[in-house]
């Protein structure tokens, strides 16, 4: 059984790869996630606004009250080194590509065009074997064109590109008027893969304190339908390779992505729920269902079920009014 | 000799650069002034800096100054080189050592930033009574007075210990001294090791106590041997002169810098002579030198070496033709002949005609200067010098202040001055919160460091923490600067808030033609008219040339937030002339990729920005010739008694140096109720009601730290004349049916903390970003809300003895009797002291331990301790750090004591009193607010019926009457002295069994001191003392006290659970014997937003993680058979990490020592589960079967 892939130019042992999360922020994790099978990791995303907001409350809180009252001049022992940029995610990398085999891909989210290149740069030279682009925009303002917002991915894109050597994916979201002519335009501009779909974290509402709060949730099984539809549009007509990420909980959910067309799948939420080990057990479940369906590589059943090989191509079109209308028409 | 370096430091910093390279061990204990010594050491050891010998020190922080001194004579004894830094109280507590370490002949220094000795009052600031009280210990005294001596002297008492075995006690002026920043020429490594004799270091290696050839020290001796074995260290004694000065003349072949024991400086032929010790020898140094070049006949003694006293080198430094010396103690010993350089200076003078080495004995008077750092100026020295040209001169003169009690003091004319035309001098009034004074430090070293010139800082701070207030004093010459006083007459003086024109005369010192700088909003079209009368005027008569910027407008437009510091630093630059413009707008801009290039390349970029952005928004104004404006600055205090007014009032004007001496008490005493005259209208916003979303809980009341939102409820008849804009609704609750409700901010006194609002659990239906408060500017409403704060004080108060005190929704409608602290804005101690007053307050006697609420309660001018209003208060007083809980236990023993002789006496006069008031006298039942309120009647019957009784007994019993009605001791003190140093007398009450009642404002640091580790530090925290991140987790003081069994303890946290503080507080105070309340505190030295009201969010935090337990231990439930402990704290909810990773002290380790951070973090987490588990079982534990025969009964007597 051959279960091989490839993404990114890089020759993967299986297309189970470990998505961005905190799984991802210590050596023993990784480590033991090459041991349990992972083909690949990335790790979680240095966001530069975080480490912007860090130096400004850092430096907030340790002039406050300072040089005010005669006996406390100041409250904290100022160490002569601080990491306050991204020494420690960039000595994270260094670290990671010491303790493992597998690719090591580091994931930015920048918040200026000099970041998204410095920090680029940065990971490059640490180590990082690749980028993803992790480009987390919700954009709120009234006046601003869908335009505006789709160029705005194309510069970073272009920008990053400009001063690595490393292949650079892009993680996007879905939100565009039109998927498939946004992912030719990232193609176009230089993205050795898209990571199909980033899962922005959606707030609730506390009725208890009438406050708006975070709710961070794993994702679900009903997650992966998105990126396995969009994967399913793009797969062949586009010059790159697909990561899909979001619900790939089983065995058969990766089966299905790479059928899809999908070169790698992106585990994260499942491995938050059951643990790092349950790679291996992902794995098995795959292994397994490709010798049953005598299977003999993965390579074989990429894109097998893609919108250009799948019985019925409309389908990945169709909108769920119109199953609805069909369904009514039948009855 | 040795090449010069020059560089730019304070005086404890210069003494620290020597003491860290010359020794291997420090003993230390915070205290003011000379913390920061220490400190540098443990920033240095914890840097991995070496020593002379490559070694790095290790430095020990000790539960107090005693234990530092146990810990310095161990280290000597066994051979370390070691020496400490302490000053005032902390020596005090030094000197038993101190005597053994000087018996023994043991070499080290001991370096005091000389500081008052608390009498009277406390006082941080600078006099040499510390260091007098330790002149009998044997230790050698030597005074540096200036911060190149204070560096200079640091290494002459190391070497010169060394070879005479005597130790020394390196002292030098508290403040003026150790927070002088000055540029001086270093002492270098090289110069150490020439000055430092290995030999001697190895000599005293080979005395240590050692098993290898052991010795017997610390015997006992008796009447047979003591004496004589006492004089066997004479020799050393006799020698330790000579040494030290051969020292000082190898210092000077080193350095150039030639030091005498007594130096003499002025006219050779001089007639009159004053001497003197400290930072005063330059001020009369610059004056003699001013006065000789005039042709007069003085100089002045500088006494370097104090102990051993060589009489013979000092008769020998004094000119032949001396006639008169006027020698000036900066201390004052009452009652005795003179003070003590007096007293020396005269048997010197005699033992030295005996022996030949004067010819005449000149006439000698003494006087007191410079008590707490009191201004000492040239004009003082003039007066000095001109009092010994009278016919009769004062003796045991005071000069400085004005005596009229005892008409000791001398007259000096304020407008003497020896100020050079050369000198550049300037002085800024800030904020503290603007950076003011971290700019100026930062510019005397960009002027040191770039220029040749010297350059000289001092820094005046407030006593208050909240809207602090900085005057900064710089002067830049071409000589060394030796004007150790405040400048008056400076040539630039800048204004960084607006609000300090209706405050302070900033331009009484501005000299004629001098700059005057002011931030404001306005335009220089504008800002005239806006201008006091008064500064019109200064500014027209002293034809100075005026200055704006509006700083505020640029520190927000490059991102700078309040910090307008490089802004006013750029104007000073641009304006003051001491370097050309561009070179020091690049200097400034080096400078601020120095200092902040570590904390990021965001902050550098903003801050140069700034710095880019200010030229353009600096305006020249043209001074009208005529003043114009139709208001001027407003009077201070005008609501104010006139005695206050006159006293309290003039100093917080800043002018208390105008009071004489009859305008204070002569015992330290002051009145109460006086924080509410100060309307220090430091809020920019203030919280406003929205009656109809309001609940009426009475949350944001019980959490205002400053007691400046308050509700109340009445009949609604009161609201006849109520100002138009003044709010009331129904009052809610069952119980107050038909009455009104109203929650009235104070507008003057609100620090705009946000704690109320963010504490309140009430939402708009209809707009849920707002809540029943929500901050709003407060000009535009000052008035309205100023007018209804008046009207809302006049409403009634509800009647005390109505009250359900256990439901906060009423127990909040008690007046506070604290109000108006000058804590932090938003500090998180006070809530729990106006809680305790507004239950107890009218009957308490509080001790509290020097610290934090030791100053907001009782730093001058005025204090947030009030009264009600029939009179009654709480009754508050500060004896020492250490003793806060032995202090309030003679509280009680002496209440208790006057109480039983009350008793006594009433059953005695029963005939005169009625035998049915004295029986309900004795019996009375003083559990809750009416059992009070009847026995304050049954007293005041008592005092009628003995009015007229003129027996001896009956007026005593009168005397003490008051004792009848139950007082409640509280002993308030901070975690360092709870854990730390006053441990030993808490540990002692807690085993008294009397009826006392313990507050622990536990912020978990030193918090008053600068954030020192305490043991209450808990684990992972960076402090002071533990930079790497605490490695031990917090002692558990609450389980400690439990093992005593009939202990009341809780451990509560108001932000998490007021009603669980609530309820911790009534039965605290109601248990008839000791309690002890450890109460959470979010604090500044926390780093979380304290004045944006994440305060109680932060403990709720704390709570939720575990962190911190909720629990009470309350020994009375063992009589019904129940457990006595009550773990209030749920389970865990999230993760102690979560809450670690949103204060600054723990997040700051994950920056600084990740891997550290990470370890320590895991061990944190281990410690919160452990101690949970740990609790919950012993809450678990069934206690019937030890009901009631073996529950412990308090040893003390029970609640009347």
């Amino acid at each position: 059984m051959d279960i091989t892939t490839t993404y990114l130019g890089f020759k993967l042992r299986s297309p189970l790869v470990v998505g961005a999360s905190p799984l991802g922020d210590s050596v023993d994790n990784l480590k033991k996630m090459e041991d349990c099978g992972a083909a690949a990791v990335v790790l979680h995303s240095l966001f530069e606004e975080q480490l912007r907001l860090e130096q400004y409350e850092l430096h907030h809180h340790l002039t406050h009250g300072t040089e005010s009252y005669p006996e406390a001049l100041s409250y904290f022992p100022e160490p002569q080194e601080l990491l306050v940029g991204p020494e420690a995610y960039l000595k994270h990398i260094s670290e990671a590509k010491k303790a493992v085999k597998m690719p090591v891909i580091a994931s930015l989210n920048g918040s200026t065009l000099g970041g998204w290149t410095s920090y680029a740069k940065k990971m490059e030279e640490a180590g990082a074997d690749a980028i993803e682009l992790n480009i987390y925009y919700i954009p709120t303002d009234l006046n601003l064109p869908g335009s505006v917002v789709e160029q705005t991915y194309i510069d970073i894109l272009k920008a990053v590109k400009s001063v690595v050597k490393i292949p650079v994916a892009v993680k996007l979201s879905p939100f565009f008027s039109n998927m498939a002519n946004m992912a030719k335009r990232l193609v176009d501009a230089g993205a050795d893969g898209l990571v199909l779909f980033n899962r922005f974290y959606q707030p609730d509402i506390d009725l208890e304190q009438l406050e708006v709060v975070p709710n961070i949730l794993l994702s679900t099984p009903m997650a992966m339908r998105l990126p396995l539809r969009w994967i399913a549009i793009l797969y062949g007509r586009l010059n790159t390779c697909f990561a899909a990420t979001s619900g790939i909980h089983k065995g058969t959910d990766v089966i299905k992505m790479i059928m899809a067309g999908a070169d790698v799948t992106m585990l994260c939420s499942v491995l938050m729920r059951h643990g790092i080990e349950h790679i291996a057990v992902i794995e098995r479940e795959m292994i397994q269902w490709m010798e049953e369906h005598e299977y003999e590589s993965v390579s074989q059943m990429k894109g097998s079920m893609s919108q250009k090989s799948c019985p019925d191509p409309a389908a990945f079109e169709r909108a769920q009014y119109m199953r609805a209308l069909a369904t009514t028409k039948s009855l | 000799m040795s090449k010069k370096t020059y560089i730019t430091l304070d005086g404890n910093e210069a003494v620290a650069h020597v003491a860290y390279r010359c020794n291997e061990v420090m003993c230390i204990y915070p205290i003011t002034p000379s913390s920061n010594m220490g400190e540098w050491c443990d920033q240095w050891a914890s840097e991995g800096k070496p020593n002379l010998w490559g070694i790095v020190p290790t430095v020990v922080e000790m539960q107090s100054e005693a234990g530092a001194a146990g810990a310095v004579h161990g280290s000597l004894q066994t051979g370390a080189l070691t020496c400490t830094f302490t000053a005032s109280q902390g020596l005090l507590l030094k000197i038993p050592n101190m005597f053994k370490i000087a018996g023994e002949l043991t070499p080290t220094v001991f370096h005091i930033s000389a500081r008052t000795v608390a009498t009277h009052a406390l006082s941080i600031f600078g006099d040499h009574s510390d260091v007098m009280a330790a002149r009998s210990t044997g230790f050698a005294l030597l005074s540096s007075a200036s911060v190149q001596e204070a560096m200079d002297f640091a290494l002459i008492a190391q070497a010169s210990t060394l070879e005479a075995r005597v130790p020394f006690l390196h002292f030098f002026d508290g403040f003026r001294t150790s927070h002088e920043v000055s540029k001086i020429e270093m002492v270098t490594e090289d110069v150490m090791r020439q000055m430092i004799d290995e030999d001697l270091i190895i000599a005293h290696r080979l005395r240590a106590m050692n098993p290898e050839r052991p010795v017997l020290r610390g015997t006992a001796q008796n009447p047979d041997v003591f004496f004589q074995a006492r004089e066997r260290c004479n020799p050393f004694y006799l020698k330790c002169a000579d040494i030290t000065q051969k020292v000082m003349d190898k210092f000077a072949a080193i350095t150039g810098r030639q030091y005498k024991l007594f130096q003499y400086v002025g006219a050779p032929d001089a007639e009159r002579i004053v001497v003197l010790m400290g930072s005063g020898c330059e001020t009369a140094h610059e004056t003699v030198d001013y006065l000789t070049a005039r042709g007069e006949k003085v100089g002045v003694l500088k006494v370097r070496l104090y102990r051993p006293f060589d009489i013979k080198r000092f008769c020998e430094a004094l000119p032949a033709t001396v006639k008169s010396i006027a020698v000036l103690d900066r201390t004052k010993e009452p009652g005795s002949a003179g003070e003590p350089l007096y007293l020396d200076v005269v048997s010197a003078l005699n033992e030295g005609l005996s022996k030949g080495w004067v010819k005449s004995m000149p006439r000698v008077v003494c006087g007191r200067y410079g008590l707490s750092s009191k201004e000492f100026t040239p004009a003082m020295v003039k007066a000095v010098l001109d009092n010994l040209s009278k016919a009769e001169p004062k003796n045991h003169f005071t000069v400085g202040i004005t005596d009229d009690v005892t008409e000791t003091s001398l007259e000096y004319d304020p407008e003497f001055s020896t100020e050079a035309d050369d000198v550049i001098r300037a002085v800024f009034y800030g904020l503290g919160s603007d950076g003011t004074v971290s700019a100026n430090k930062d510019s005397i070293k960009i002027i040191g460091e770039n220029t040749d010139m010297y350059a000289q800082g001092y820094f005046v701070y407030d006593s208050k923490k909240a809207g602090a207030v900085t005057i900064s004093h710089l002067r830049f010459g071409k000589r060394p600067i030796r004007s150790t006083y405040l400048i008056s007459k400076a040539n630039f003086v800048a204004c960084h808030q607006p609000v300090f024109l209706y405050r302070y005369d900033m331009l009484k010192h501005l000299v004629p033609g001098g700059v005057f700088l002011l931030n404001t909003p306005y335009s220089k079209e504008e800002i005239w008219d806006k201008l006091p009368r008064s500064v019109q005027k200064a500014l027209i008569d002293k034809k100075a040339k005026f200055y704006i910027i509006d700083a505020v407008s640029v520190a927000r437009k490059t991102g700078m937030g309040g910090r307008i510091n490089r802004i006013m630093q750029t104007c000073f630059f641009a304006l003051a002339g001491v370097l050309p413009k561009d070179e020091a707008i690049e200097a400034i801009k080096q400078s601020i990729k120095k200092t902040y290039g570590r904390k990021g390349e965001d902050i550098v970029r903003k801050n140069i920005e700034a710095v880019d952005q200010t030229l353009d928004n600096l305006f020249e104004v043209p001074v009208p010739d005529k003043v114009t404006s139709t208001f001027d600055v407003p009077p201070i205090f005008p609501d104010a008694p006139e005695d206050i007014r006159n006293t309290l009032g003039v100093i917080y004007g800043n002018r208390g140096d105008e009071l004489p001496v009859s305008a204070f008490s002569p015992d330290g005493t002051f009145p109460t109720g006086t924080a509410k005259y100060e309307k220090r209208n430091i809020a920019i916003e203030i919280p406003v009601w929205d009656e109809k979303t309001c609940i009426q809980c009475g949350k944001c009341v019980m959490i205002c730290p400053h007691a400046s939102i308050r509700m109340k409820v009445y009949e609604p008849q009161y609201l006849n004349g109520a100002p138009a804009g003044f709010k009331s609704t129904d009052a809610r609750a069952p119980e107050f049916k038909g009455l009104k409700f109203t929650l009235q901010v104070a507008p003057e006194d609100c620090t705009g903390c946000v704690l109320c609002v963010e504490v309140c659990p009430a939402r708009n239906k209809t707009e849920a970003k707002l809540k029943a408060i929500n901050m709003q500017l407060k000009d535009p409403i000052l008035d309205q809300e100023r007018e209804n704060w008046k009207f809302f004080l006049e409403l009634p108060e509800y009647d005390r003895r109505k009250l359900k005190v256990s439901q906060i929704r009423q127990q909040q409608l008690m007046t506070p009797l604290f109000e108006f602290s000058g804590a932090c804005a938003g500090c998180g101690e006070t809530p729990y002291l106006k809680l305790l007053s507004q239950l107890f307050g009218d009957r308490v006697v509080a001790a509290n331990a020097t610290g934090c609420s030791s100053i907001y309660c009782g730093n001058l001018p005025t204090t947030p301790w009030t009264k009600n209003n029939d009179g009654r208060g709480p009754t508050w007083n500060n004896s020492l750090f250490e003793d806060a809980a032995e202090f309030g236990l003679g509280f009680r023993v002496s209440i208790d004591k006057q109480r039983d002789f009350a008793i006594a006496l009433c059953k005695k006069l029963a005939p005169v009193l009625g035998d049915d008031l004295v029986t309900a006298i004795i019996n009375a039942d003083q559990s809750d607010e009416a059992g009070i309120y009847e026995q304050r009647q049954r007293v005041a019957a008592l005092k009628q019926k003995l009015a007229n009784v003129q027996t001896p007994e009956a007026k005593m019993l009168v005397a003490i009457a008051d004792n009848l009605v139950r007082r409640s001791v509280w002993i308030i003190g901070g975690d360092g002295w709870a854990y730390d140093i006053g441990y030993g007398g808490l540990d002692h009450v807690l085993a008294s069994g009397r009826d006392v009642n313990m507050l622990v404002l536990d912020t978990e640091v030193y918090s008053n001191t600068g954030g020192q580790m305490s043991k209450a530090t808990p684990r992972g925290a960076i402090a002071r003392f533990a930079a790497g991140g605490k490695p031990m987790a917090k002692k558990d003081l609450g389980l400690m006290a439990m093992s005593y069994g009939n202990v009341y303890v809780a451990s509560v946290a108001m932000g998490a659970k007021d009603e669980h503080t609530l309820r911790a507080f009534l039965e605290a105070e109601s248990y008839p014997g000791v309690s002890l309340i450890i109460a959470y505190c979010h604090c500044i030295a926390h780093g979380i937003d304290l004045d944006r009201g994440m305060g109680a969010r932060q403990q709720k935090l704390a709570v939720d993680s575990g962190q911190w337990l909720l629990y009470r231990y309350d020994p009375r439930r063992l009589e019904k058979g129940e457990n006595p402990l009550q773990l209030d704290s749920p389970p865990p909810k999230i993760k102690v990490e979560e809450y670690l990773m949103t204060e600054i002290r723990f997040k700051m380790l994950t920056k600084s020592k990740p891997e550290e951070a990470k370890r320590l973090f895991a061990l944190a987490q281990q410690d919160v589960d452990n101690r949970y588990r740990f609790y919950q079982y012993l809450a678990q534990r069934d206690f019937k079967s030890m009901a009631p025969q073996q529950a412990q009964t308090p040893a003390g007597e029970a609640k009347q």
